[in-house]
Parts: structure tokens; sequence; C-alpha cells
């Protein structure tokens, strides 16, 4: 199939960036979002244009590297799929799409398709970690972990730090990645010494960078995992916890 | 890569430092303070608006159960202003109780605004469902014309207006004019959609998400937000109806 694309061009973080109009020509419904953005720039080369500067790596779903705005939604139209597993099939020949970046105020364009998601580093270096003692690897089974638990924190830790839930979240909060990667660890018995200062650190750095939650849900409808705004409810709970209960700074940071 | 490495080493020896000095060194601070902190973050401010919210609440059903004595007559209308009066007695003084219950109503008004417009400061750019600002605005005037209407009777049409006594006929006085009750109407819209928002996100800040509470939530919100609203509403549309006279 043959396609128009609407693509935003951006030189730099300082430098005004458009959109520009591109047709690609000879796709297959086989091939995926990426695929077919790869395509273009093969044309784009050949024709001895500047290709198109986009983010990928895993191509599976699994590792948050890509990130488009797909005609002003997250990720493309398919709901519970990152951009790479987004397949052109979803497409007919002849159709218009948009691509944009992330848009959000914490994540600035470093150049065309691509914005520095440092912000979510900081967050994770906050306390998005267990301390434990280096050696060998502890037994598996040494600390037993309900299957219902299990369940529950692996519902956090399928966050992948796409950032899908910032840019699709009026305020540019970033509460849903923060309360997906607390409560994967808050939930497991090996998060619990850590638990209020992980917390507390965790949401103090969220907030210096991104704004405050309101309650849309957009984050959730954006999300390639499907991950629930319940582990912001719970995030809310654990930080007044944290808070109230904490005798003093921070111990992580 | 190189500078990340050397930025994560740092960080990691500055963790490593602070948590070995962080439970001893670190002063008792008292609960006040504490609270202070919890308030000083965007978290912290979501409790403020949730529990002076819940607040809020409390009081606008017990406001619409009280009103509802419109559809019993002005007898028990009346009585039922006086007793507003009198209630608490003689352990309180008269006035005691429902002064008491208008300081908790007002301070519970200024937190929930005052956290309201810290948030939108902090925020810059969008604060709230755009729904909730101008709701709650419409919501705001419109207390303020209420009060003068039938709590002070300043904008009052009733001529034998007296605190306590005439609150059936302050009432039916006032939904007589159209436009009146037209303004009670469309405030009352805009109470309910605050409502249904506020009522929702009230278990969301506090973070009562508890597998037994979640799927309650949004038909609790619903539910809640029309009772109010349908109850509130009725009032001015009996009056002009004249099933209310």
């Amino acid at each position: 199939m043959d396609l128009t694309l609407r693509i935003w061009r951006q030189d730099g973080p300082e430098s005004p960036g458009g959109f520009v109009t591109y047709q690609v020509t000879g796709v297959s419904a086989d091939a995926s979002f990426l695929e077919m953005l790869d395509l273009l720039n093969e044309q784009l080369t050949e024709a001895g244009d500047e290709p198109v500067v986009f983010e990928s790596d895993c191509r599976e779903g699994i590792c948050g590297t890509c990130g488009l705005m797909v005609d002003g939604k997250p990720h493309g139209p398919w709901e519970a799929a990152a951009v790479c597993q987004l397949h052109m099939r979803a497409y007919a020949d002849g159709d218009m799409i948009t691509v944009e970046p992330w848009r959000a105020d914490a994540f600035p364009v470093i150049r065309d398709l691509v914005v520095d998601r440092s912000p979510f580093d900081r967050i994770i270096e906050a306390g998005g970690y267990i301390s434990v003692p280096t050696g060998a690897a502890p037994d598996a089974n040494a600390i037993p972990v309900a299957k219902e638990t299990a369940d529950e924190a692996f519902e956090g830790a399928v966050c992948i730090g796409c950032g899908a839930c910032v840019a699709a979240c009026p305020n540019g909060a970033a509460q849903l990645f923060t309360a997906a990667k607390i409560a994967h660890l808050n939930l497991l018995p090996q998060g619990q010494p850590e638990r209020d200062a992980r917390t507390a650190d965790m949401v103090d750095t969220m907030e210096q960078f991104f704004g405050s939650c309101t309650n849309h849900a957009e984050c959730q409808a954006a999300c390639p995992k499907n991950i629930s705004i319940d582990l912001i409810a719970m995030m809310n709970r654990d930080y007044a916890r944290a808070k109230l209960r904490r005798r003093g700074g921070g111990a992580m940071t | 890569m190189a500078d990340d490495g050397a930025r994560m080493a740092t960080t990691h020896q500055r963790h490593t430092r602070a948590r070995l000095g962080a439970q001893t060194a670190q002063p008792l601070r008292r609960r006040g303070s504490l609270l202070a902190e919890l308030y000083r973050s965007a978290v912290g401010k979501k409790y403020a608006m949730a529990i002076s919210g819940l607040v809020l609440m409390v009081y606008v059903l017990l406001h619409l159960a009280g009103n509802l004595k419109l559809y019993a007559g002005a007898e028990s209308m009346n009585a039922y202003a006086a007793w507003l009066r009198v209630m608490g007695e003689p352990v309180l003084p008269e006035g005691g109780a429902l002064w008491a219950v208008r300081v908790i109503l007002i301070v519970a008004v200024i937190v929930h605004i005052a956290a309201a417009a810290q948030l939108t400061a902090m925020n810059r750019a969008d604060f709230a469902s755009r729904t909730m600002r101008w709701s709650g605005v419409i919501v705001g005037l419109f207390i303020v014309y209420h009060l003068a209407d039938l709590t002070f009777g300043w904008l009052n049409p009733n001529p034998d207006f007296a605190h306590g006594s005439t609150a059936y006929g302050n009432v039916v006085a006032s939904f007589s004019n159209p436009v009146v009750a037209g303004l009670y109407i469309v405030a009352n819209l805009a109470l309910g959609l605050h409502l249904y928002h506020g009522a929702w996100s009230l278990f969301q800040s506090m973070g009562w998400s508890n597998p037994a509470v979640k799927p309650w939530r949004r038909g609790f919100a619903i539910a809640f937000a029309v009772v109010v609203a349908a109850g509130n509403i009725s009032f001015p549309i009996a009056v002009l109806t004249g099933a209310v006279a």
C-alpha cells in the first residue's frame, strides 16, 4: 500500500520543529509500523534526504524504547500494544498518518521523534531498587511469596518505561510510571525494609519534574501494558504512610 | 555511557552514606511538621482536597435530607429550621452546634479551594479536569448567592423573612422567580458534575483501592451525584409547577 505520512521534524531541542509530508510506497500489510518507517527512511536516503530519527530496540514490546504519537494516540490505535507491535494491516492504501514525538514539558525533543526521557531515570535512582548484600544469588524459594502477591507485583513490573502515560496526561504527570515501579517493589517481601523511604523519595523526585495527577485515567488508556491506575491509589496511600511514619529525611537519598 | 556510569557510582555512594547515617542522625519530628511536610507535596494536597471534599459531601447529603421536609409542608420545614438552632441543647448553647458545623464547613471550603489553587499553580498548565474548574467556580459563586438568599436573607424576596422560623416561605418566595429557580437548577447541574468526578477521585486520592471497594467506586460516584443533584433540582421545579406553594 501507499501512504501519506505527516511527520514531525526538528533538528534539536532549541530549534523550531514542524510537520513535513512524505509519501511512502510499497508498504506491506504484514510490516510493523517501525518497519514502515524503516522503508520510508530507505526511500528518503535514496532520494538524498535526511532520514527521520526515531528510537527502537527490541521491536517486540518489552523494552520501552520506541514511543510515538500516532494520529494523536500514544503508540497508535491498537490497545495494549507498543508502537513496534502495531502492524500496517491497521491501515488501508491511501491513508494519511500523523506521527509525532511524545509531547511533555519533562521530555524535551532531542531530534525529530526522539525525546529525552531521563527524568524517569532520576525517579528510578531515587528508590526504584532494593539494597541487597552482593555475593552468591540467594535460593529462589528462600523467601516465600504468595501467588496473588506475585501476580499483583507483576502488574507493576510489566511497566516498560516508555513514557506513553506522561504523553497522554493533560498535566504531563508521571504518576502511572512511578506507581508501577513503586508497586512492583512495595508489594514484595524484598521491598519491605525500604518501603517508606522508597515511596517518599520516588514521589518527591517525580514531583520535581512532572505535573500532578487529576484522575483523568488517560494514562491507563494509553499504557501499552494495560497498567491500572489502582496502582496510583496504592502509591498515594503508601506516600501518606511514609511521610507520616518517617522520622526525618529519606533513607534512600 | 561513561558519563552515566560515573553518575551511577556517585549516586550509589550517596545512597550508602545516607543509609548508614539516616536512622541515627535525624531528630524525631513532631507529627504536626510531618503533616506539613506531607502537604508540601502534590500528593499531600490531593489528600487535603479529598478530606475536605468528603466533609462537604457529607454536608451536602445532610442538607438535602433536611430540605426534603419541604415536601412535608410548611410546619414541618419551619420546625426543622428552628430545631437547627437549638440542636445540641442543653449541652451546647443555642446556635452552638449550628456554628460548630458552620466553622467546620468554612474550614473545609477554605482548604478545598486553597489546595486547588496551589495545585493549579504547581501544575502551571492545566490542573483538574476543565470540568472541575468551571463547575467548582460555578458552585462557589452559587454558594455566595445561596447564603445571601436563604441564610442571611439579604436577597430573599419574602417580606416576612425571619431567621429560623420562615424557611418554607423563604424557599417558596425565592423559587417563585423563574430566573432564580433557573439559577438553582444550573448550579446544581454543575454541582452534580463536580460531585461525580470528586466522589470518584476521592477513592483514588485517599488510596482506597482494595478489592472490596473497587467495583463500587464508579457506581457510588454516579449515584451520589445523581441523588444530590436531582434532589436539589426537584425543589425549584416543585415550586415552579405549583406542587409546593
